[in-house]
């Protein structure tokens, strides 16, 4: 391996690549071969780094210096100045604000200081789609320890003591649903890695694949000779091309490694993975539908018992994780349960990686301590909100959880913690939402994808969901009622109470939750008429302060249909019979000047 | 369907696998290919891994990937995520079927684009965001849609 006196590290997770990153890294390649550095600089295309808001971006090691929003245009003066001058570009590096002085080392940036990366350990620092590199940072070191010294018992026993639960939402303590795999007889088991990361908002999983690939494969390789299991699947979202990729390379790159296949590490061990394509159904999420879309069937749940431990795949015991789990699997063995249950709280063990996406500064991925408040989350690391606006709710868990608001915003963040105020950890997608946000339209937004995505098999979730949103409709274009509410109230709890599985057992939880905390919002829906956030179309109208309008026409120019009529440099204004409330006037105005009230 | 065509599809779907669990896979390369999935193929798949009709049929109406309407030439998928949401993804969509002329799973009548609305696309640093053959535009504008798809043909 060749050694260089500097390492770029550039992110080429999906964010940074389309923001340009691959151009960056073409003209980073020119520039460093025009200045004959190659044999001294060498680029490194790791996976996503988080911090997507400001991409591409690019690390410096070894001094760590954080470049951001680089551009082809900057590069040739950037390779000039730090690479060969060795004078680092300022203009290049992170500021909090405009005029504040820039943050030169990534680690004292707010974004990245407060976090503690275990399942993203690997994030930014390594090659994704080379082995070797993964191997050079303690890969694969776990699976040698517990082939070599421990047993499955050991092994469960360890994940057990290091409180860790399953990271993909109902937070179930994975080592005792290994324990009950592990106690199921069967001359073949099944270990799956749910990778059908469906909540919207959330992206950690594709994050994870994308950067770290090995890490899950080698958490699966424990959970399987802890289990007892010879085979394996992955379940991936298909509108992740890039992590379908790189985890297919890591899995020939293991088998090649011989850490895949037959008698792994000389132990009588073997196991082989295959990946399966998502086809784009939100409930293969739940494990039963996961399965059966594994087994080449529609993704429809079917009731528990019996669970997959007892009877999973074609039959057989299976133990499901999610992503992030099986990630934090091999640094708990390698570090042991005592270290990794010092993190966290008493019920909530080791970390969380949230992203933290929506009306907020820092867009992008963290991954921190359980325990932290979602203000330190969300102003902290987060930055805030854009614009001067102000904070109205942040909403975790997907459609699954709930909006949680301001007066809530010290509760530390665990599992328990977020059930008591009607939502759930989930995945760990938090969405931020400022006063432009209508809560009850944001209601509506997760029922509707929510009757969409419902397998239709079982009454209450089909149905309930479908009445639900239509009281929602009424409401959001003016025609509701109180007594919708009580209706809707009930008719939440009866589908919580009563669907099969738990896509619609938790899908009344962004209603209820709405309605607990905002529900000021709808009685202005219902009694006045009046939409406060300025969302909902049918209770809206666009128009023009005069006094704002400058007449520079560049609402006119963007109208679809023709609405707004003025002259130059004189006051417009908006026909409201013939305005479809489109909004592209609001969006195109400078001066502030369009209106909706 | 030519023959050409079917041996093509024959290759893939041994490809892909011949077992049950190989079904849903062996549709995706198949829909991949011929950007939807006419009954020829349905039956061919049906026939070659061994399972029932209906079942294959069944797959191809239950999840959104599949279309039994050819598409057009270039796939437009618009991230119905919460963050796009919330910064005004809705927006972008209405503004795109006005463009078009075209409803959500529609295919314009030049074949040149089909409009499908995708739960998250997971990146949500973008949004509000786009994916169309696969390759994404973010931090979308209504003003800036045009010049985005004068880029395909």
């Amino acid at each position: 391996m060749k050694t260089c006196r500097t390492h770029l590290l550039l992110c080429a997770g999906t964010g940074c690549v389309s923001n340009g990153a691959f151009e960056v890294m073409r003209s980073l390649e020119e520039e460093i071969k025009r200045h004959n550095l190659t044999e001294e600089v060498s680029i490194v295309a790791t996976g996503c780094n988080g911090f997507c808001e400001r991409g591409p971006t690019m690390v410096v090691q070894p001094d760590g210096i954080f470049y951001q929003r680089l551009t082809v245009d900057k590069v040739p003066h950037l390779v000039e100045e730090h690479f060969l001058k060795g004078r680092p570009v300022k203009e290049l590096m992170y500021t909090e604000a405009k005029g504040r002085p820039p943050v030169p080392r990534m680690n004292d940036i707010e974004f990245f200081r407060h976090q503690v990366l275990i399942a993203l350990r690997n994030r930014g620092r390594i090659d994704p789609e080379k082995i070797d590199e993964y191997i050079a940072n303690d890969g694969y070191a776990g699976l040698a320890r517990i082939l070599k010294e421990m047993s499955p018992e050991e092994v469960i026993s360890q994940i057990k003591k290091s409180g860790l639960r399953g990271r993909g939402g109902a937070g179930f303590p994975t080592g005792m649903k290994w324990e009950f795999a592990r106690r199921s007889a069967a001359d073949l088991k099944y270990i799956v890695c749910n990778a059908d990361e469906g909540d919207p908002g959330a992206f950690m999983d594709r994050s994870i694949l994308e950067a770290d690939p090995h890490s899950v494969l080698e958490g699966m390789l424990i959970g399987a000779y802890a289990i007892g299991a010879s085979r394996g699947f992955i379940y991936i979202r298909e509108e992740y091309p890039l992590a379908v990729e790189r985890i297919k390379r890591a899995i020939r790159a293991a088998e090649e490694y011989g850490l895949l296949g037959e008698r792994i590490f000389g132990a009588a061990f073997d196991f082989s993975l295959r990946v399966v394509r998502g086809a784009g159904a939100f409930v293969c999420g739940e494990e039963t539908a996961l399965m059966a879309s594994i087994e080449g069937k529609m993704g429809r749940p079917r009731p528990r018992p019996p669970f997959p431990a007892e009877s999973g795949l074609w039959g057989c015991p299976t133990n499901i994780n999610n992503v992030e789990t099986w990630s934090n699997v091999p640094v708990i063995i390698l570090r042991g349960a005592d270290w990794y249950s010092s993190i966290g709280t008493p019920s909530s063990k080791g970390t969380k990686v949230f992203s933290v996406v929506g009306k907020v500064e820092n867009t992008g991925l963290v991954e921190v301590p359980m325990g932290i408040t979602l203000r330190k989350i969300i102003f902290d690391i987060g930055g805030g909100i854009p614009g001067g606006k102000r904070f109205k709710a942040v909403q975790t868990g997907g459609p699954s959880g709930g909006c949680i608001p301001e007066n809530k915003l010290d509760l530390e963040v665990d599992y328990e913690q977020l059930a008591e105020a009607g939502a759930i950890m989930g995945s760990g997608g938090l969405i931020v939402m400022d006063e432009d946000t209508c809560m009850v339209d944001l209601a509506r937004y997760f029922l509707a994808f929510l009757e969409d995505e419902s397998c239709g098999k079982c009454v209450p979730c089909r149905e309930g969901l479908q009445r639900m949103h239509e009281i929602l409709d009424d409401i959001t274009e003016g025609r509701g009622t109180m007594d919708h509410l009580v209706l809707l109230e009930r008719l939440a709890n009866t589908v919580k109470k009563a669907s099969l599985c738990a896509l619609g057992s938790t899908a009344p939880n962004p209603v209820l939750t709405t309605l607990r905390y905002f529900r000021d919002e709808y009685e202005s829906h219902i009694n006045e008429g009046r939409c406060p956030a300025g969302v909902c179309k049918a209770l809206i109208r666009f128009s023009i302060d005069p006094e704002a309008c400058t007449g520079c026409t560049a609402c006119r120019k963007v109208c679809p249909t023709d609405c707004i009529a003025g002259e130059r440099k004189q006051p417009h204004k908006i026909d409201p019979d013939r305005c479809i409330k489109c909004g592209a006037c609001h969006e195109v105005c400078k001066f502030n000047a369009v209106r909706k009230t | 369907m030519d023959p050409e065509t079917l041996e093509r599809l024959d290759c893939l779907i041994d490809e892909a696998g011949l077992e049950e669990t190989d079904l849903i896979g062996a549709m995706q390369d198949i829909q991949r290919e011929l950007n939807y999935l006419p009954e020829e193929a349905m039956r061919l798949v049906a026939q070659k891994i061994g399972v029932p009709l209906s079942q294959v049929y069944s797959i191809a109406t239950f999840y959104k990937t599949f279309s039994l309407e050819p598409r057009g030439r270039h796939l437009i998928n618009v991230c119905m995520g919460t963050a796009c949401h919330v910064r005004g993804g809705v927006q972008i969509l209405e503004k795109l079927k006005r463009i078009l002329g075209i409803d959500t799973g529609g295919t314009t009548n030049d074949q040149r684009f089909s409009l499908e609305a995708v739960r998250c696309l997971g990146c949500c640093g973008l949004a509000p965001v786009i994916m169309i053959d696969g390759k994404f535009h973010g931090k979308l504008t209504q003003k800036g849609l045009d010049r985005i798809l004068e880029q395909y043909e």
